[in-house]
């Protein structure tokens, strides 16, 4: 998001970041100021396209006269502004986030960054104890605000459930759901205009959820599949990733990644199609792509069955797999 | 925007109780939006089709009030009348545990177990809750505190097509609801036993409690009511921001911040349209001093602030009172409603200002007591706070610049219009100026509300409560409530200023004094502050959200088996709470814990 450059905002912002001199647009985030620089700063919740929420944390800076840190990837960057970014705060701050995700939350299919972090900060998720034991399906969905069971401490209590399975082009999986509202966003005000899901229940019950917590095909989704374009840690995945992933077929060293434009209309979104073993195993849109933004509808996300329809010739071993993704969920 | 919803309907007292607060079906309904001529509007997006959403908590509320729970029919209702996305609409129904999504019986018991509760009796009055078999058509829940410490143990009771209402004072041994779902044991509301100094000639902010009939704009008239607002008008808005800036007036809420520097904010402000909230979600833990005020002298908060309006140019106010407090909302409702009728709120009062006041019930939510989840939460969203920058004072309520006060602080302006800010600066000391109110609760004689001028040490207000009871010493007080911290009584003679209280590293918070004594449980007290925390956060950051449960699962750990190491994974979750939430909750989560293990009272 940029914004448009009028008469009151041309003079260029002057602030420090790690005490080197820096100039930004007027209305320039200290994320985009540190970027500018070069400064690495870490985001979960924050991605170009949509309106920054934040609320995951993890990219809080110091500003000097704050009292608190603040989150680089929603603060305006103002004239004066002493920054720093890789203090003893920050990086105590960066770490126990990491620490209370990697113990609440399956990080395995998050992107690849968070791992990096996670050794680069020294968090040590393990020291809170063993995972409790997941909560039946639905559990969770049901929890009342204001009041929870007994605590003994000998497990750190997590999100982990059973995989929501209830169509046949995408699976929610929210034990790997840090609550980053990016899936909400592009659902709802920034890129859809759907509003299929949103924030349920409060504190650590809260959950990503449609009405009444009923099957997304009962409820408004269009199954556009933006909501797991923007998804962090793998929460929200392609039917097909997350069969073959069961299948340990899932193999990201053998896909390759081909640009295209969609053939349904004529609006020119681009594709890219990620195959493995020839088959077409997920469609994603370039973020930077002007028409798209990384967003697509059903047609380009979900609609390229036609292109493999290969009949009983060439059949690889994950074709099986992908077929099974395809029939209905089970009951 | 396309909405969606299910095909479920209303049942006829579902669409009655819905209409009552929408009017008739269809007015705005997302049929109607739908059709050619509005498609302009539909294409501007959500702001134009969901200008009533923030009728969206009213609505639920009253759905859960009329028929005791929010159907699917229900609430799809409600989202056609709003043009309400239903998975937002799910979202903030779920948010409030005064809410329920799920069939409920008619009945519902909310019955505090919190400090004060859960030492008056509350866990053996639950016990026979539970060990007795049930009562059909009742259903009682713990809560977090009630705001009636001062008449422990309490409950708050839902009835599906009835008024609601507490009860305090209960007997611990005696079942409260009988088998037909009446009230069996609650001594009622007494004022005066609310405010032990009632009567006595120098209180300034309870000189109307029991002297005054909180019911009658007459009875107000007659003790000198409104004259305040009458020389507000006359002095002009500038003027009054003025004495406000004189006064040195503080927030009473918690943070302590200097009233002028909102109103003089809003009141420069180049937008027209501006707002004034009254903050009356008093939900800190044992506090329960605006309840008094709102119970007992209800138009002295209506006329602050329509004077508040007038100095900052707001035309329209809301007050937002927590869903707990039955007997105040009514009082204010009714003084607002006579206020009206007697041309002293509305579009042009009979004083020449124009000037509105509506009021909100939250739902059961600590957190709705935050500056901006409070906004959030009239704005019909998720009480969640928001990120500042930007303050209220410049994008609050609507996105446009918002006073937001504390009813005690409030109050307060009465007597500076009155009498100049320079008097009022004059009482207390320079950095803490005014009365203030206190809320004495626990291990004393007498708890309740009490007034002294700042200055007061914690001592005095202890004695001005009866002391201790017999046999009883002190260990120990939680000062400023659950968000504050413990002090030990070699803190007996530090004045209870902000200066004071600042430079022992310890804050007055919103005026809780809750006395401990010697036979205090104090695991067992900082566990249900650990437990309340992770209850009311309201899950947004992950600081906050995890970090609560964290807390609370290392405190179970250190009252089993300390181990070395756990004191440091406190400081440590404590620290990134602290400096990396989103607001105060965070913040403050888990100083009250920290204070106790710094000061060895778990050993």
């Amino acid at each position: 998001m940029t914004l448009p450059e009028t008469s009151e905002t041309r003079e260029a912002v002057r602030l420090t970041i790690d005490g080197a001199p820096v100039e930004v647009r007027p209305g320039a985030t200290l994320l985009e100021a540190c970027r500018q620089m070069g400064t690495d700063v870490p985001t979960l919740c924050y991605l170009e396209t949509l309106t920054p929420v934040n609320v995951c944390r993890i990219c809080v800076v110091e500003v000097e006269r704050n009292r608190t840190l603040v989150p680089a990837c929603s603060r305006i960057a103002e004239e004066g502004m002493v920054v720093k970014t890789d203090s003893d705060r920050v990086r105590h701050s960066r770490k126990m986030i990491l620490e209370f995700l990697g113990s609440s939350v399956d990080l395995s299919a998050a992107e690849d960054e968070v791992g990096e972090w996670m050794r680069q900060y020294q968090a040590e998720p393990a020291r809170y104890g063993p995972q409790s034991e997941p909560t039946v399906a639905g559990e969770r969905d049901r929890r009342h605000p204001g009041h929870h069971g007994e605590v003994n401490g000998r497990t750190a209590e997590g999100v982990h459930q059973p995989t929501k399975v209830d169509n046949t082009l995408y699976v929610r999986d929210y034990s790997r759901c840090i609550l980053c509202y990016k899936c909400v966003e592009a659902c709802g005000i920034d890129a859809q205009g759907t509003y299929a899901i949103a924030v349920a229940g409060r504190g650590f019950d809260a959950r990503i959820s449609t009405e009444m917590d009923l099957p997304l095909g009962d409820g408004a989704c269009v199954f556009c599949g933006n909501c797991i374009g923007v998804c962090p840690t793998g929460a929200l995945m392609f039917r097909s990733e997350w069969e073959l992933r069961r299948a340990e077929l899932w193999d990201p060293d053998a896909q390759s990644v081909t640009r295209t434009v969609c053939s349904y209309c004529g609006v020119g979104c681009n594709l890219e199609l990620h195959t493995q073993d020839n088959r077409i195993v997920k469609v994603t849109s370039p973020q930077d792509h002007d028409v798209t933004s990384g967003h697509l509808c059903i047609k380009g996300r979900f609609g390229y069955d036609y292109v493999q329809n290969l009949g009983d010739v060439d059949r690889s071993s994950i074709d099986e797999v992908l077929a099974k993704a395809r029939r209905p969920a089970p009951e | 925007m396309d909405l969606r919803f299910t095909d479920a309907q209303p049942t006829a007292a579902e669409r009655e109780a819905v209409e009552s607060v929408l009017g008739p079906a269809g007015m705005d309904s997302h049929q109607r939006i739908r059709t050619a001529s509005n498609l302009r509007i539909f294409a501007t997006g959500m702001q134009s089709v969901s200008d009533r959403r923030h009728l969206l908590l009213p609505a639920l509320e009253t759905v859960q009030s009329e028929i005791g729970w929010v159907s699917e029919g229900a609430l799809m209702h409600i989202c056609r009348e709003l043009s309400v996305p239903p998975a937002e609409a799910w979202g903030v129904a779920t948010f409030y545990s005064l809410i329920s999504v799920d069939p409920s019986p008619p009945v519902v018991l909310h019955v505090c177990d919190d400090i004060v509760c859960r030492r008056a009796g509350a866990l053996d009055l639950m016990e026979g809750l539970e060990s007795n078999g049930r009562t059909p058509g009742v259903r009682w829940l713990p809560s977090p505190c009630l705001g009636q410490c001062d008449r422990a143990p309490a409950a708050y009771i839902q009835r599906a097509g009835e008024e609601d209402g507490v009860l305090v004072s209960m007997d611990p041994q005696t079942r409260p609801i009988g088998p037909d779902g009446g009230v069996i044991s609650s001594n009622g509301h007494h004022p005066s036993a609310a405010v032990p100094q009632a009567g006595e000639p120098h209180l300034r902010l309870l000189r109307r409690v029991g002297a005054v009939n909180p019911r009658s704009l007459d009875s107000y008239l007659e003790a000198g009511g409104y004259r305040a607002l009458e020389a507000a008008v006359e002095m002009g808005p500038a003027a009054v921001v003025a004495e406000i800036k004189a006064s040195g007036l503080r927030g009473r809420g918690g943070a302590a911040f200097p009233a002028w520097i909102k109103w003089e904010a809003v009141a420069d402000s180049p937008d027209p349209v501006r707002y004034l909230i009254c903050n009356a979600d008093e939900s800190e833990p044992g506090t329960f001093k605006d309840r008094v005020l709102m119970e007992d002298d209800p138009f002295s908060v209506i006329e602050a602030m329509t004077i508040s309006g007038h100095a900052i140019g707001a035309r329209q106010g809301y007050l937002y009172i927590r869903g707990e407090y039955p007997l105040a909302t009514r009082r204010l409702r009714s003084a607002i409603d006579q206020a009206r009728r007697a041309g002293l709120l509305g579009e042009s009062t009979r004083s020449g200002i124009s000037f509105d006041i509506d009021l909100r019930r939250g739902q059961g939510a600590y957190i709705c007591g935050e500056e901006t989840a409070l906004m959030n939460s009239i704005e019909g969203l998720r009480g969640e706070p928001r990120n500042k920058p930007p303050f209220p004072t410049v994008s609050g309520l609507f996105g446009k610049p918002t006073v937001i006060n504390n009813v005690e602080t409030l109050c307060n302006v009465l007597d500076i219009v009155t009498d100049g800010g320079a008097a009022f600066a004059s009482v207390g000391t320079p950095q803490s100026t005014g009365p203030k109110l206190f809320c004495l609760s626990g291990s004393v004689r007498r708890p309740g509300t009490y007034e002294v001028e700042f200055g007061a040490t914690l001592g005095d207000l202890i004695e001005l409560a009866g002391g201790l009871p017999e046999g009883r010493r002190l260990r120990a007080v939680l000062l400023g409530g659950a968000a504050g911290s413990f002090v030990l009584p070699d803190l007996l003679e530090m004045p209870l200023t902000f200066e004071a209280a600042s430079e022992a590293g310890v804050s007055l918070g919103s005026g809780v004094i809750m006395a401990f004594d010697q036979h205090t449980d104090f695991g067992d007290i900082l566990a249900r502050i650990a437990a309340f925390f992770r209850d009311e956060t309201c899950g947004q950051c992950v600081p906050c959200r995890v970090g609560t449960v964290r807390v609370e699962e290392a405190l179970a750990r250190i009252r089993r088996d300390p181990q070395p190491g756990d004191l440091e994974l406190i400081e440590d979750i404590d620290l990134a709470m602290r400096d990396a939430s989103i607001c105060g909750l965070g913040h403050t989560a888990a100083i009250a814990l920290r204070s106790a293990l710094e000061l060895g009272l778990l050993e």
